[in-house]
């Protein structure tokens, strides 16, 4: 009995067609990524419903890390250089102007602020730093920074924006806030990573009858 | 003598046994080609940002208004909330009894019920929400009670500072559920 033979038919696909597809998925990725910036300060953000995007133009960043340690960051080259100007001659540091602008981040007493400068900026990372003195409410030296560099700004909006790490505590939130308060500064926003609206709650209802959220 | 050495002669001749240089096949096999493509792929989905942070916007009441604000509010409309460690919160309406008999426990999971409960028992113009936060509570718990507010919807709301009262207050109960439980 001969069996009818099975045609047997080549297994070899021609991968070329899969090979374009793979490298024009790449180059889409490659083209929409944005690198971010090594973060010195590791921060856990909490979550939020809120909608609005962050902005990143005219900033000035104050990060709380997970032991309560307060940086600052400001993105505008020309801002800085009135700052360290500014602090040079009110507070006789003596920093060095160039440094300033080009550092990423703030976080030492005015008392260290030189030092700071003065190492390399791959080793300032977060938990080795001291951050800028807070808690003592006779000394709160955040006041004086939020300051001058109000005073800098000379009355252009500025971005005041809070990132805080979830297991920071109270008191340097608190602190932080106070600052901002001594300083006539009411309105700030906090960073936060973006959260769906949980459904069947009051604000779900809300948009979903298509009413713009007030933000 | 007149040998003739033809062994290295015939070392070059070509046998007729000899093959010729193999030709090569010219095709590639693309596999790992898209395997490596693929991986790149991988690293970019993971690396790209696709969703930006999001900002939550706080206005800070201004310290001078302050008690004036206060005293406006109605007391039957007042709801204070109190952020204790390990993420508990206490909540009483109205102003604190002096035996403390309205103050109450919840936990976050909880407290959108009360919110909402309070919110329906009360006008809207009357509805204030206070908020304070104790020195054990958490950057996190202060962003959770935000976000309930918009969640619930709550537009008239302000975190103010924690009387020592009942930052007291707070630590005992927080002490009690611990010792509770």
């Amino acid at each position: 009995m001969g069996r009818a033979k099975l045609p047997r038919k080549s297994t070899n696909i021609d991968m070329t067609a899969m090979c374009d597809v793979a490298f024009l998925l790449l180059s889409f990725f490659i083209l929409t990524t944005k690198f971010k910036p090594a973060e010195a300060i590791a921060v856990t953000t909490p979550s939020s419903v809120a909608a609005k995007v962050a902005p990143d133009k005219d900033i000035v960043l104050i990060t709380i890390d997970k032991d309560g340690k307060v940086f600052l960051t400001l993105d505008n080259e020309q801002i800085k250089e009135v700052v360290a100007n500014s602090l040079n001659t009110t507070m006789n540091l003596g920093v060095d102007v160039k440094a300033f602008k080009k550092a990423g981040f703030f976080g030492a007493p005015f008392s260290g602020l030189a030092s700071f400068l003065q190492i390399p900026e791959e080793k300032r990372r977060g938990d080795l730093l001291p951050g800028i003195p807070v808690k003592d409410s006779t000394d709160n030296q955040l006041n004086t920074w939020i300051r001058v560099i109000k005073d800098a700004y000379l009355g252009k909006k500025m971005n005041l924006l809070l990132k805080g790490d979830n297991a920071s505590k109270f008191p340097a939130f608190k602190a932080v806030i106070d600052a901002f308060k001594k300083n006539d500064e009411q309105k700030f926003q906090m960073i936060t990573n973006p959260e769906s609206v949980p459904t069947g709650s009051e604000l779900w209802k809300l948009t979903m009858a298509g009413e713009k959220r007030e933000e | 003598m007149a040998e003739m050495d033809t062994s290295s002669g015939g070392g070059h001749k070509k046998g007729p046994g000899v093959k010729k240089g193999k030709k090569l096949s010219t095709r590639v096999d693309l596999t790992p080609m898209v395997d490596l493509g693929f991986l790149l792929i991988t690293f970019f989905i993971f690396t790209t940002t696709m969703s930006q942070p999001t900002a939550l916007k706080l206005m800070l009441p201004k310290d001078a208004e302050n008690p004036e604000e206060q005293n406006k509010a109605k007391e039957s409309g007042v709801i204070t909330l109190l952020l204790g460690k390990d993420n508990t919160v206490f909540y009483y309406e109205g102003q604190l009894d002096n035996t403390a008999s309205n103050f109450k426990s919840s936990n976050f999971s909880g407290i959108r019920e009360v919110l909402l409960d309070k919110k329906s028992r009360t006008p809207e113009k009357d509805l204030v929400v206070v908020l304070k936060a104790s020195s054990e509570s958490t950057y996190k718990n202060v962003v959770d009670i935000l976000d309930e507010m918009t969640i619930n919807v709550l537009k008239r709301y302000a975190l103010v500072d924690i009387s020592k009262q009942e930052e007291e207050l707070v630590r005992i109960s927080v002490a009690n559920a611990a010792a509770g439980n």
